[in-house]
């Protein structure tokens, strides 16, 4: 029995989200059957930046700590992949990725998430700079070898599990969201000291969610370098992803569960279609889109989608929409 | 018999001796008020008792057992809660969800859900919040919101309340039923910490006051032996 049980009755709604959940999954699954493998390769990168922006607002949206790190756990991730990728079978190795970033995070956390504010973000944002030089230093000095190559697999077998990480992403989210856990983590985010003074063991519930995050983009990190083939400092560790999850959270709107999952989703797709189309003018777009959804759209697609929501049926939704943010 | 009991207890902020070498003892069942002007100490003793703040020297002891290195939410697990002088509420939470995360983690055994949300709507109705349970804790008023602290702090099931300033901001009327409130908290076997600045409070309901000056306990007694206490009128009025 959850929190959010209590709080709501039953409604047909409770079984119209799930019916459409279940509808997604299920096209999603047989999606390489129908679909041909360049829509696969797409759905690849799309599901890697909604698994990098939902688990980096696992952490960073209830509690308000904005960390910057998300990129140096991707990149442990992608280490993983080159440096064990011929011991490990495939699974195994991304089970890995994920295991050392919740271990360097666990660490990270517990030294830093004392730090608030801009601290926290300029720390974890050096974490990533520190860890890519160290990396550069390391095969300059002992291996003598710049970057690595992973032993490439065929995209069908990255799409699943891409899809399967995905999916353990979404219930741990759900979980969290309904369980006492994540009323923890919310009392952090809306005021850390009564949080304390109510018996949250604050420093535990916030080390743990951050290396849980972690966990989830180390993951990802591990098998998207099975696709990208060859990486070194510079890539796995590129600054870049550790900016999207923010900007594509906001961009989705934080106040709802599915914002995240929105923003990515769109973000990711708009990336494609602009890259494609606009090859020298896409960053350009790109940079005014999101000035604007920024300036319009404080709470992002999903503030836009409950605006329309208060249009049409007169109210409903508003209520919460600045929640977690 | 004592509850908590401090011994030379001292807490420095770089040169400044925020609290010196203060004893007290509380004893169960009684109201213990804890006044002094601004600056005094006051709520800094509060934070040392509740572990906000680490104790530079001396001891604090509830039920004979050591708490002074205690993490704030162990002591609050062990039966000692707190309120805050300037309002700390989770404001886009419920008031039912402040009550249930406080029974939930703040409690010491295992509660479950279902009891801890029966027993958060007693708290309410007790201290007069019946039929809020679902409205965001920032759209209740001052008042709403210092009795949803005061609600919050007893989810915990506490033995020991520490109460700062809950009548601070508020109208006469209000002031008289935050005392009915002390005293219905106090009857049901909880023993009360106040500190408070309005004396009509202050000397109505306390069994004993203890009064900070600079850091140090200048004085301690019965609130008739506190009013006619020479030194006492002499901080407080000038000489």
């Amino acid at each position: 029995m959850s929190v959010s049980d209590i709080k709501t009755g039953f409604s047909y709604k409770k079984l119209i989200v799930p019916a459409v959940l279940g509808l997604i999954l299920v096209l999603l699954a047989t999606l390489p059957v129908y679909t041909p493998s360049y829509t696969v390769v797409l759905m690849i990168t799309i599901l890697m930046y909604i698994i990098l922006t939902v688990s980096w607002a696992l952490f960073s949206g209830p509690t308000g700590y904005v960390s910057l790190a998300p990129s140096a756990f991707f990149g442990v991730g992608m280490y993983t992949a080159a440096i064990l990728g011929k011991e490990l079978h495939l699974a195994g190795m991304v089970i890995a990725g994920g295991l050392f970033s919740f271990v360097l995070a666990l660490i990270i956390g517990a030294i830093t998430l004392r730090l608030r504010g801009i601290y926290f973000a300029m720390f974890t944002f050096g974490l990533v700079v520190l860890i890519q030089q160290i990396l550069l230093w390391w095969e300059i000095t002992f291996t003598h070898t710049r970057g690595r190559f992973v032993i490439p697999v065929d995209n069908t077998t990255i799409y699943y599990i891409m899809l399967a990480i995905f999916v353990t992403l979404t219930l741990t989210v759900i979980f969290i969201r309904r369980s006492k856990y994540g009323l923890a983590l919310q009392s952090i985010g809306q005021d850390e000291e009564a949080a304390a003074h109510s018996g949250v063991n604050v420093t535990l519930v916030k080390v743990f969610t951050f290396a849980i995050s972690a966990l989830f983009m180390g993951a990802v990190g591990a098998i998207v370098a099975t696709r990208w083939t060859y990486i070194d400092p510079y890539i796995a560790f590129n600054p870049t992803f550790s900016f999207f999850p923010v900007l594509m959270s906001i961009f989705g709107g934080m106040g709802q569960l599915y914002g995240p999952y929105l923003g990515a989703a769109i973000f990711a797709y708009l990336e494609e279609l602009l890259i494609t189309n606009f090859e020298y003018y896409y960053m350009l777009i790109f940079g005014i889109i999101m000035v604007i959804t920024i300036v319009f759209l404080p709470s992002g697609i999903v503030g836009l989608i409950q605006k329309w929501r208060m249009l049409k049926w007169g109210k409903g939704g508003l209520a919460k929409d600045d929640a977690n943010t | 018999m004592p509850i908590l009991e401090g011994t030379k207890v001292c807490k420095n902020f770089g040169g400044l001796a925020a609290v010196s070498e203060v004893d007290f003892c509380l004893n169960q069942g009684e109201i213990l008020g804890l006044i002094g002007p601004n600056g005094a100490g006051k709520t800094t003793l509060f934070n040392l008792i509740s572990g906000a703040l680490v104790t530079r020297a001396g001891e604090i002891k509830y039920k004979n057992k050591t708490i002074s290195k205690m993490k704030p939410f162990q002591i609050c697990r062990h039966g000692i809660a707190r309120t805050f002088q300037s309002v700390k509420i989770f404001p886009d939470m419920t008031v039912l969800e402040h009550l249930l995360l406080s029974a939930i983690f703040g409690s010491a055994g295992r509660i479950p859900t279902r009891e801890a949300k029966r027993e958060a709507l007693n708290l309410l109705e007790f201290v007069g919040l019946k039929g809020l349970e679902n409205v965001p804790a920032r759209d209740l008023n001052l008042v709403r919101q210092k009795r949803l602290e005061v609600a919050r702090a007893l989810a915990s099931r506490p033995e020991v309340l520490l109460l700062d300033e809950l009548m601070a901001g508020l109208n006469p009327a209000e002031v008289a039923e935050a005392m009915e409130l002390v005293k219905k908290i106090r009857d049901s076997e909880i023993t009360i910490i106040m500190i408070e600045h309005v004396m009509k409070a202050i000397m109505g309901i306390c069994d004993r006051i203890i009064v900070l000056h600079h850091g140090e306990k200048i004085a301690e007694g019965t609130p008739q032996e506190i009013a006619s206490s020479k030194t006492v009128i002499e901080v407080y009025l000038g000489e």
